[in-house]
């Protein structure tokens, strides 16, 4: 099925020219899009060795190094390219300018000096794993992830009850200002946030709401973005339903919970789908609420390593990947939803 | 149980009037009909009497009690919509619960009227089902089944059957019939299908325009309308019309000269309306074919109806259908003559209402 999938072309006996076009067109986008997420789940296993390598490697491409003993670290290793040792692979204990002192691995305590000129670094294909675990061990990723984790859901549920509340009641009551109001909500789309910044981190500040993650989800709670697509889906109920549940006796309480939210539940999908995206991805906001590392999201705490004086590159890449990976998960199992919620809520 | 009384009811939306002042009774346990053309309030009074739509003016009583300012939930009606606005999410069980969940019915009770209400729709295999996965006439007897389970006072039916396809509405039409003498509860039901209201109805409310035309019992209405419109409206296929002028009016009729087809003698009791125009109405099934003794009209034959046991003739100069029993031999272009018995002639004046009649032996439902 797959394969039938990847090898379908247009012309019956042949590749016609449409189909080259086609798959060279395809397969460009593919490297476009995929290429530097790869890269960045490759190098996200290289050593800081292996960052520094230049010409830059795709692979976690890096000198091999060996422990020896009454040696405080790893030492490279080297192949020798001429002289007596020509051949032999010897570990470089250290250099000092032009000469190198190296032991090899027959007799550790032999001191063989030699020009560096005669060496060649022994490269090898190696994962550093420990990029991952020294996260989790040096530095507080665990409460960084939990951080994000817990403003994400509790602000997309958030989301999700008020903006389908306002959506409610713009959608189905018929009252004066309806219009009016709505307009409003949208016309906030074309503030840029960046302009509402500072008035919103005083309204913060006055509610002693920095360096709380309330801090961040109220201020998120409610989106004309979602209002809007909700609105929109929940247009399309018909209104018999509301007032076969009026004539059932449900109160409009009842009425929202009980038969527009199941019923709304593709546009809520999406715009749960978007919140998640949104708060997970959330930067600017959180960078100035938030200034105490122990209320740090993920994205904070990226931006956090990299230093005025040196960046830990292979830590940042590997926190990436750890950022990255439950936003692909959730948009990977729910993109069916994305894709109808989209279309039948009429938005892009 | 209950009755229900509309004391001249209006509704206006902003400055368009849609009722203009109704008013009629409905008894305990009768199967009222309204009927009309599309367009003419029927489902809006609907919607007043159960309480989605306001009332402007005037008062809706139910069991003597005024209403007007009581929530749809509580005037204890259910209503049964057009669309059967059935909640898609929820099985057929949890559809008919629903009602009873939001008045805290205890469980054990609203399962034993669920289980009472599906046994008479025959519901039963479909309770744990969603309404898509039925046929639109399953549906509607969840729709039904889901006002059942209420046990309301008055039970409200929104042109129910125009979704069905024809040979399902006739079944449904029996069942909702059967349906009624069983729980014998008041019943009002909207359509714009005159054969709907002819069959179920004990009473018929015609109206028109935010108005109540004629109300009264089926054959009352076909045999007495007491306008051009009701005439028209009721009976299918509709009344033939013959516009005239009166040349001569005395104490045992009228005699309406209508042009190019000659004097019609009626028994409308007309006392000096000479020179008056007027129309005269006859059923199709009225009029007899061939050279009878009185009123002969000649047409020539533009379309025959053949339908097996019956025959429509329909003619052109004047424009007239005539129903024939059995099958004719009548063809197309044909000059044929026909009779319009006098006793069954119908004369409405200008302003489309039927006048009286000069007393007579032998009524026109006689003929029928």
């Amino acid at each position: 099925m797959i394969a039938r999938m990847l090898m379908a072309r247009r012309g019956r006996a042949g590749w016609d020219w449409t189909d080259w076009a086609s798959y060279v067109y395809l397969v460009l986008g593919v490297i476009l899009m995929f290429g530097p997420v790869l890269w960045l789940a490759v190098s996200s296993v290289k050593s800081q060795a292996g960052l520094d390598v230049f010409p830059p490697s795709l692979l976690p491409w890096e000198q091999a190094r060996v422990a020896v003993p009454n040696q405080p670290s790893p030492l490279p290793l080297f192949r020798v390219t001429s002289g007596d040792h020509a051949g032999e692979t010897l570990a470089q204990v250290r250099r000092i300018g032009l000469q190198a002192q190296l032991v090899s691995a027959i007799d550790p305590s032999q001191i063989i000096r030699m020009p560096t000129k005669d060496l060649q670094p022994e490269m090898r294909v190696h994962a550093s794993w420990s990029n991952y675990s020294d996260l989790l061990a040096k530095f507080n990723f665990g409460l960084y992830f939990f951080n994000s984790v817990f403003i994400t859901i509790v602000a997309t549920v958030l989301t999700l009850l008020v903006n389908s509340m306002a959506a409610f009641a713009l959608s189905k009551y018929r009252f004066k200002g309806r219009e009016p109001v709505f307009l409003v909500m949208l016309a906030t789309l074309m503030i840029p946030p960046t302009i509402v910044l500072v008035p919103n981190y005083l309204i913060a500040a006055t509610l002693g709401l920095t360096n709380s993650l309330w801090g961040v989800i109220f201020p998120a709670v409610a989106t004309p973005t979602g209002v809007f697509m909700l609105r929109q889906y929940m247009l399309t109920l018909p209104d018999d339903l509301l007032e076969a549940a009026r004539m059932d006796n449900a109160s409009e309480w009842r009425i929202y919970w009980r038969i527009v939210l199941p019923l709304s539940a593709p546009a809520l999908a999406v715009l749960a789908i978007f919140s998640v995206m949104w708060r997970w991805n959330d930067f600017l906001w959180p960078m100035v609420v938030l200034s105490r590392s122990e209320v740090f999201t993920l994205p904070i705490a990226l931006f956090s390593f990299q230093g005025d004086l040196q960046t830990q590159w292979q830590y940042l890449l590997a926190m990436t990947v750890c950022t990255l990976v439950p936003v692909t998960l959730i948009f990977i199992f729910l993109q069916r939803y994305i894709t109808q919620g989209i279309a039948s809520a009429g938005v892009k | 149980m209950a009755t229900l009384n509309l004391q001249s009811v209006y509704k206006h939306f902003g400055d368009i009037g849609v009722i203009h002042g109704v008013s009629f009774d409905v008894a305990d346990g009768e199967f009222v009909v309204f009927v009309g053309p599309s367009g003419c309030g029927k489902s809006t009074l609907l919607r007043m009497i159960c309480g989605l739509e306001s009332v402007s003016e005037g008062e809706v009583q139910i069991d003597g009690v005024v209403v007007n300012d009581v929530p749809a939930a509580r005037r204890g009606l259910a209503l049964v919509f057009q669309s059967y606005a059935l909640y898609p999410h929820m099985t057929v069980y949890q559809n008919m619960a629903f009602g009873l969940e939001n008045l805290g019915t205890p469980r054990t009770e609203i399962q034993m009227r669920v289980a009472e209400a599906a046994r008479m729709l025959q519901l039963e295999p479909f309770l744990q089902r969603k309404p898509t996965a039925l046929s639109g006439g399953q549906r509607q007897r969840v729709a039904i089944g889901r006002a059942i389970v209420r046990e309301p006072k008055v039970f409200l039916f929104d042109e129910p059957l125009s979704n069905l396809d024809a040979e399902l509405r006739v079944g449904m039409r029996a069942e909702l019939a059967q349906l009624h003498r069983r729980l014998k509860t008041t019943m009002i039901y909207v359509t714009h299908d005159q054969v709907e209201a002819m069959t179920m109805a004990d009473k018929i409310v015609v109206l028109r325009a935010g108005r109540v035309e004629q109300v009264g019992p089926p054959l009352e209405l076909y045999n007495h309308p007491a306008n051009q419109f009701v005439a028209g409206f009721i009976g299918s296929p509709r009344m033939n019309f013959l516009a005239g002028r009166v040349t001569s009016a005395g104490r045992d009729g009228a005699v309406i000269e209508v042009p190019n087809v000659g004097a019609i003698r009626t028994l409308a009791s007309v006392p000096g309306a000479v020179g008056k125009e007027m129309t005269i109405g006859i059923r199709p099934e009225h009029v007899l074919q061939g050279n009878g003794l009185e009123n002969r009209v000649t047409g020539s034959v533009v379309n025959v109806e053949q339908l097996g046991g019956l025959s429509y003739v329909h003619m052109t100069d004047p424009a007239m259908t005539v129903q024939l029993h059995g099958q004719t031999r009548v063809a197309l272009g044909d000059r044929t003559e026909v009779s319009l018995p006098v006793e069954a002639i119908h004369v409405f004046d200008a302003d489309g209402v039927n006048v009286p009649r000069v007393a007579v032996a032998h009524p026109v439902a006689a003929r029928a």
